[in-house]
């Protein structure tokens, strides 16, 4: 797929801009701050509906804005659509698609799938786990766009659930009205943090064997890439009177009666610490490069190769789930060529030339591989121009 | 800022839900310009409301007397009670005169973030009206989101161990509308609870095989078969043609 036009109205640095994209290769050239990242961010928040940079809506607004607005025309197979979504402060973002009613804006996830490179996907292997749920998550939601529904009622379930811990929270035990109460809530989180752990898994299986591949490319196969789903039921439930279980084994219905037993067993916890201590929300997936873990232990080239291995396991996982002509994903370098040694460079460039459509950001031309010499754009403060 | 009086009523109509305050203004000016009988007469119709309308005390539905007109109403079916959250909802299924039972208005739903816990839902009333032994079905139509399923859940809880039949209105597609249209999330959950419609080959269509058995579990619609008269329950069998309420299957495991 690709994206032809793209027009940004009071959208980060830009009061108006429209780029004409092409398909295949666009380069945006641009010393730093001009705004190269906020056009490439744009078309990332057309396909998750968030930005990779920041987790608020308010810094997409020109600064003053009350609103923003991205509009695309999306190119897939032989079918063409009009994206538009409306970014407003402190109310909900709506969405337009071939200039019909607005809807929600959740309705077009899915229909832009983009894998994004950029400098923050370090925080993928380095950063806490939020980062690497949200990596999950996202890919999830775009494959399978139901799951952004299960994603919201999980959210809003643990905010429910921990009110009513925080309310009980101190007395010396829970009335039977309470109790009840509680387990109502207990029922709602077991079965949506189910389904959400289990579309993850689905997701992680997906990625695995092309991420180990992608890693072995990339480094050169010195050690071996894993990724491996820690659940916060891991060494809860797993205890004599429960044998060990591999939860990727496991289906939808297993886990929720897994999460069930472990919250009903670890009651009082809950109640002293007055939050939510189990399901999807406190999950990780841990990545280990041979025998260690790549948090902490691997070195700046290694981070890279991983990073880059998982987005590049994404793109292939897109693939596969839509091979048609015209459906594979939009690519988006993010100013990761600066990062990367001659070696690392190559290799990517080789494997993503090949895309149907590909953004890349750059300070400076030499920074681009030869293999992505596509079609220029300048990009200088505000206005972007065919170069 | 205007002056007093106007300023005023624009502060208290911004009070009210779904009004902003350039709608605000516009009302209050609307209501400068308007009738001034046009105006006592609304004047009046709010005062009237506050004073004049109360909760019946069996449903908690309002009333203008001490209980409602669906409680007075002696041709109404009391061995049935529908659950709902708020009295708006009693009059939105009245509206599609599928139902003759009772009501019961919950007022409210389960809402720790709100603050709003059992204890401030008509849930011991509700239980208290149980006590008559004539009840024999309980319809939780509490709203189809977080809130109203975690109250449908505590209710089942709750009320199981009284023993009475308690069923949850399905959830499915939207009727005159297209599929392509209804939500991903509405048509995963109609697929979840889709319902057999028909079995194998109809004798029709292969007259040379064997007539199959009689298949007594699912008769034909409108063709009910002789030996199977529907007397021995016959609020049952009003009640199914009525208003179709599917066994309840969200909620199994909450009584496992």
């Amino acid at each position: 797929m690709y994206i032809s036009q793209l027009s940004l109205t009071s959208f980060r640095s830009y009061a108006q801009a429209d780029v004409h994209l092409v398909p295949g290769i666009n380069v945006l050239v641009g010393p730093n701050g001009v705004g190269k990242t906020n056009i490439v961010e744009s078309i990332g928040y057309l396909a998750n509906l968030a930005s990779h940079r920041v987790s608020n809506d308010a810094p997409l607004l020109n600064f003053g804005a009350e609103r923003a607005l991205i509009r695309g025309t999306l190119h897939r197979g032989n079918q063409q659509t009009q994206l538009e979504v409306e970014i407003t402060s402190g109310k909900i973002n709506r969405a337009r698609i071939n200039r019909a009613n607005p809807v929600r804006a959740r309705e077009i996830l899915g229909m832009v799938r983009t894998v994004l490179f950029a400098p923050e996907d370090l925080a993928l292997i380095k950063g806490d786990p939020s980062n690497r749920r949200r990596f999950l998550d996202e890919l999830l939601v775009t494959l399978r766009p139901v799951e952004a529904g299960t994603k919201n009622d999980y959210e809003r379930i643990v905010k429910q659930r921990n009110a009513l811990l925080k309310s009980i929270r101190g007395k010396s035990k829970p009335t039977t009205s309470q109790e009840n109460t509680l387990q109502a809530w207990d029922l709602q989180l077991a079965a949506c943090g189910a389904r959400l752990i289990r579309g993850r898994l689905n997701v992680l299986s997906l990625l695995r064997p092309y991420m180990q591949a992608a890693y072995a490319d990339l480094a050169d196969g010195a050690k071996e890439a894993s990724a491996v789903y820690r659940s916060s039921l891991e060494g809860e439930v797993d205890d004599a009177s429960l044998p060990a279980r591999d939860l990727e084994t496991l289906g939808q219905e297993e886990i929720q009666e897994l999460l069930l037993t472990a919250i009903e067993a670890n009651r009082s916890r809950e109640l002293d610490r007055g939050i939510s201590l189990f399901g999807p929300h406190r999950d990780d997936l841990v990545l280990t490069l041979g025998a260690a873990p790549a948090k902490g232990y691997a070195s700046h080239g290694e981070t890279w190769s991983f990073a880059l291995s998982l987005r590049l396991a994404a793109y292939r996982v897109f693939g596969d789930d839509d091979p048609r002509p015209g459906s594979g994903p939009i690519l988006i370098l993010d100013d990761v060529f600066a990062e990367l040694d001659a070696t690392r460079r190559n290799r990517l460039a080789h494997i993503v030339a090949g895309a149907e459509q590909v953004l890349v950001t750059a300070a400076v031309v030499e920074d681009v591989p030869e293999a992505l010499k596509g079609h220029f754009f300048q990009v200088s403060p505000g206005q972007v121009v065919d170069a | 800022m205007y002056e007093g009086a106007v300023q005023e009523l624009i502060d208290e109509l911004g009070r009210l839900p779904g009004i902003g305050p350039k709608s605000a203004q516009r009302i209050a000016f609307h209501i400068l310009d308007a009738d001034a009988e046009d105006m006592t007469r609304l004047a009046a119709s709010i005062q009237l409301v506050k004073e004049k309308v109360k909760f019946c005390e069996i449903c908690f539905n309002i009333s203008e007397q001490d209980t409602c007109a669906i409680c007075r109403d002696e041709r109404r079916e009391g061995s049935m009670i529908c659950i709902v959250e708020e009295s708006k909802d009693v009059l939105a299924i009245e509206r599609t005169r599928a139902f003759g039972g009772r009501y019961h208005v919950l007022g409210g739903s389960i809402n720790p973030l709100a603050g709003v816990g059992p204890e401030q839902l008509h849930i011991r009333e509700l239980v208290t009206r149980l006590a008559d032994d004539s009840i024999t079905e309980l319809i939780l139509a509490t709203d189809p989101n977080l809130e109203g399923e975690a109250t449908a859940v505590y209710l089942v809880r709750a009320l199981a161990p009284l023993g009475i039949k308690i069923t949850r209105l399905a959830s499915g597609l939207p009727v005159g509308g297209d599929l392509e249209y209804a939500d991903e999330v509405t048509l995963a959950r109609a697929f979840e609870g889709r319902r057999v419609a028909g079995r194998a080959a109809a004798p029709q269509v292969a007259p040379q095989l064997p007539a199959p058995e009689p298949r007594t579990e699912v008769p034909a619609r409108g063709k009910p078969e002789a030996g199977e008269s529907t007397s021995d329950h016959p609020v049952d069998a009003q009640t199914q043609q009525r208003f179709v309420v599917p066994e309840m299957d969200d909620h199994r495991s909450a009584t496992r």
